[in-house]
């Protein structure tokens, strides 16, 4: 199944030299929610080349972006087909383009109409007026759920790694049951890091995500201490306190990359204070372990 | 945006009001309503709110914003320092 849609310009309906000409990017998923938007309606649609990425990356990235749009519309001879000078696009590809460029060099005013493809169909037929449902973002329970298993793939060969490892270790030092026990815990940390963070997210207090990682963490260290019927060494235990909430805490700042409201200053910053935090805690952690071999 | 809020006082967005010429793109653009248009004017009002996207100085056609863009990503900014540490070792040994 191939995930790019060829760039160019598309017809929508039947549209006339008065239709409206809408832009998205080429990924396959983007354009279908467009279409699937437009049926009722009768329209140009201007596909970019954006090498199957959705809007909001690509107009990170720059390839939905002023030159391409330009490239665009030239090449398909736009002006020879639509008696109107405007462009309908989303607002989320606005980081790449420069309105005031894109009318410079071709001679079209840029609209940035609304977040969603959803909301196109309202928007064309109110006289094009953004409403402020339309520009509201929302990053629902559904959206924050679909985010988490490309999150999962990204980290499952280090996590995979780690885990067995904590299963071999603990397995050595102790019996295989000792083993199991701590890959489960790991793993659940890892878990609570990675899927329950994000799906909790706004139920978290607090606005740093470590440390919404880490209470969550921190729960499920209290979980496994109960469940295994408690009574773990004391250094195990004060092992487990420092490590759990810290493997937790990590995997939920990285769910940042996936938000659509942290700004890269404000990761810089809960980066610096908090990943040395979570390295003392792993580092003092993995030597009580140690040293709880010897006592 | 309702219900999420990330860290105060740290965004690098900064606004010249005597630049602007009330033109409205930077609050056609802004995915979280930091600028309003009053008498022909852009109002930053909620600073805190950005996510330094970039959309507004891009979008802005007399540069009276400018904002340090990027992605708000832990493991591209880990990776950034990694990246940054590694020619410092080579140049010291
Ligand atoms: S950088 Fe983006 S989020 Fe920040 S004020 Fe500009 S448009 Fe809004
Ligand atoms: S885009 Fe620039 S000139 Fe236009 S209203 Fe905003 S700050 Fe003013």
């Amino acid at each position: 199944m191939s995930y790019i849609v060829p760039p160019g310009l598309y017809a929508v309906g039947q549209p006339t030299p008065d239709s409206p000409v809408i832009v998205t990017a080429n990924y396959k998923m983007t354009y279908d929610l467009v279409r699937q938007a437009l049926v009722r309606c009768d329209a140009w649609l201007l596909v970019l080349e954006t090498y199957g990425i959705n809007v909001w990356c690509a107009a990170g990235k720059g390839t939905f972006g002023t030159q391409e749009i330009v490239r665009r519309v030239v090449s398909s001879r736009l002006v020879e087909l639509v008696n109107h000078r405007s462009l309908v696009l989303p607002i989320l590809g606005a980081p790449g383009v420069a309105a005031h460029q894109v009318k410079s060099q071709c001679g079209f005013l840029i609209r940035y109409a609304a977040n969603r493809a959803a909301d196109l169909p309202e928007y064309l037929g109110n006289g094009m007026q953004t409403t402020p449902v339309m520009r509201a973002l929302s990053f629902s329970l559904a959206e924050r759920l679909v985010l988490i298993p490309v999150e999962l793939v990204l980290e499952l060969k280090a996590v995979t790694l780690i885990a067995l490892a904590v299963l071999l270790g603990f397995s050595l030092a102790g019996s295989f049951a000792d083993g199991l026990q701590a890959f489960s815990a790991y793993a659940g940390a890892f878990g609570c890091g990675i899927a329950l963070t994000p799906v909790l997210l706004p139920w978290l207090s607090g606005r740093r995500f470590a440390l919404k990682g880490a209470l969550l963490g921190l729960l499920w260290t209290c979980c496994c201490y109960f469940l295994s019927g408690g009574g773990w060494p004391l250094l195990v235990t004060l092992a487990a306190v420092l490590v759990l909430p810290a493997v937790s805490a990590y995997h939920a700042l990285n769910f940042t990359g996936c938000t659509p409201y942290t700004s890269r200053s404000g990761v810089r910053k809960e980066l610096r204070n908090s990943l040395p935090v979570m390295a003392g805690a792993v580092g003092t952690g993995l030597l009580l372990l140690l040293i709880s071999l010897f006592v | 945006m309702r219900g999420y809020r990330y860290l105060p006082d740290v965004v690098t967005l900064e606004f010249d009001p005597d630049l602007c010429v009330g033109c409205g793109r930077c609050f056609d653009v802004c995915p979280h309503q930091v600028f309003v248009i009053k008498e022909n004017k852009a109002w930053m009002v909620d600073r805190d709110a950005c996510m330094e996207c970039g959309a507004c100085a891009r979008n802005c056609p007399v540069k009276a914003i400018t904002v340090d863009a990027g992605v708000g990503c832990a493991t591209g900014l880990i990776g950034e320092w990694l990246n940054e540490i590694k020619p410092r070792r080579k140049g010291c040994s």
